[in-house]
């Protein structure tokens, strides 16, 4: 059994919450350089650049890329020869949660009482944490920020099994039409298939962990991924919505075995600010 | 083209969809919470805390400032939330929005009725966009937080014209312009 500490889990959180949201990572930043080299409309590559730039500020004054410093999404894969120790690993996070949020001068954006008060619970938790045990002795926390206005444009679809993989494509290219120029465009398209409802879901955020347009490993998920980046960005949605090539700069999929009835679709919509920021402790 | 608050409806007139601007003087900024209260006010009769004649709000809810700064990242947030609010506004004065995204058919018809307009500035580029805020108080409501409601003294604020008084749209000619069909 090896022992992590409350405190090293607090401190972890706290610095991730804060790199994450100031630090835009390289692999978006890629995408977004070579977005602009195959951008034909003059407005969307004048958003593009401006893309870079504010990542450029946001790094140098670290202050946070977008003023919607997000809901925190924390996974944590948790070793099972982990041992947590001098407190309890959820409080863990949200005091990281709190300190990063506080100390890094982002800003608060949750409420209690969503569908009443909506009373702002000022240090920006609960966070929600997804965690998984896997072998070994470390614990992997990611970090992963998300606004809004793109998660309001998520979708789920429980599609019937005759639909396949025609239906499949339809269902997320109208969801991103529909989203238009709301999610602040160009987008990163997680898609989850198969499982549950929820598990479908959380399939679709989880695949926006992987580095920006890094196909699946699984070939069939891998095919998927062009087909569908090749009709959305066929909308002509482009950068904010102002018309151009590149509504989405990437579509990652994760599938999995579902029930006999059923072909659950899951569409999270991640904005160019894609930000997630891991550690492995 | 450069402009200036409060709007005339002259500088309103001059405005297409497509059209870039940079935006100076004093403008306010509410979201969805600030709008909410705005509007009971205005059902209830009671006095508001802000000018609305010719004015322009912004939709966005800005990041604490550092020590030093007047205002941390400041770009818009997504406008169709404030939807059901914006043609009591309009009706009473407000001449300009800045947000972003798609708005209502019962927004766009405000527009072109009460000649205003509405514009986007560039979601997600809010460390950029800071820059052009010189200054910034919150003015009320400061029980809300990120929600608050704000009164900036911009400096040629980039915006871009979206929906003018004509019936122009700019995302719809984005899309037109660069969809590829199947
Ligand atoms: S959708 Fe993303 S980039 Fe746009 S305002 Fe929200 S967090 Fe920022």
């Amino acid at each position: 059994m090896r022992e992590i500490h409350y405190n090293t889990i607090v401190e972890a959180v706290e610095r991730l919450c804060m790199e994450s949201n100031y630090f835009l990572g390289d692999d978006v930043l890629q995408s977004v350089q070579k977005a602009l080299e195959h951008e034909e409309s003059p407005t969307g590559r004048e958003i593009l650049q401006e893309i870079l730039e504010n990542a450029r500020i946001a790094r140098e004054d670290e202050m946070p890329l977008c003023q919607d410093c997000g809901y925190t999404v924390v996974f944590a894969d948790i070793g099972q020869d982990v041992h947590i120790v001098g407190g309890d690993f959820n409080e863990a996070i949200a005091e990281g949660t709190r300190r990063g949020y506080i100390k890094g001068y982002l800003r608060k954006s949750v409420v209690a009482h969503p569908y009443s008060s909506r009373i702002n619970t000022k240090d920006n938790t609960p966070p929600v944490i997804h965690v998984r045990i896997a072998p070994g002795d470390k614990l992997r926390l990611t970090v992963a920020p998300k606004g809004g206005g793109s998660e309001n444009m998520s979708a789920l679809g429980m599609l019937k099994p005759a639909d396949g993989r025609e239906g499949v494509i339809k269902f997320v290219v109208e969801t991103v039409r529909k989203a238009g120029a709301n999610p602040c465009p160009p987008i990163i398209v997680g898609v989850g298939i198969g499982g549950t409802a929820e598990q479908a879901m959380l399939l679709a955020k989880r695949s926006l962990l992987r580095e920006v347009g890094q196909p699946s490993e699984n070939p069939e998920d891998a095919a998927l991924e062009a087909d569908i980046l090749t009709r959305v960005n066929k909308l002509g949605i482009g950068p904010q919505g102002l018309g151009g090539r590149t509504t989405a700069l990437a579509v990652h999929v994760l599938s999995q075995p579902c029930h006999i009835a059923s072909l659950p679709v899951a569409v999270n919509i991640q904005c160019h600010s894609a930000r997630h920021k891991e550690i492995v402790l | 083209m450069k402009i200036h608050t409060p709007l005339t409806d002259d500088v309103v007139a001059s405005l297409r969809a497509g059209q870039k601007v940079l935006i100076s003087g004093t403008i306010y900024v509410a979201r969805d919470a600030a709008h909410k209260r705005i509007v009971e006010a205005m059902g209830a009769g009671a006095p508001l805390p802000l000018e609305l004649q010719g004015q322009i709000i912004y939709y966005m809810g800005p990041a604490p400032a550092k020590p030093g700064q007047p205002i941390g990242s400041a770009g818009p947030t997504t406008s169709y939330r404030m939807d059901p609010y914006t043609p009591r506004l309009l009706a009473a004065g407000l001449k300009g929005m800045i947000g972003k995204g798609n708005r209502s058919q019962a927004v766009k018809d405000a527009i072109r009725q009460y000649r205003a307009v509405y514009f986007a500035s560039t979601g997600g580029a809010g460390a950029l966009i800071a820059k052009s805020v010189k200054k910034a108080e919150v003015i009320a409501y400061e029980d809300l937080g990120a929600e608050a409601l704000w009164k900036l003294e911009v400096e040629d604020f980039p915006a871009t014209v979206i929906n003018d008084i004509y019936g122009g749209d700019a995302y719809e000619d984005g899309v037109r312009q660069y969809a590829i069909p199947d």
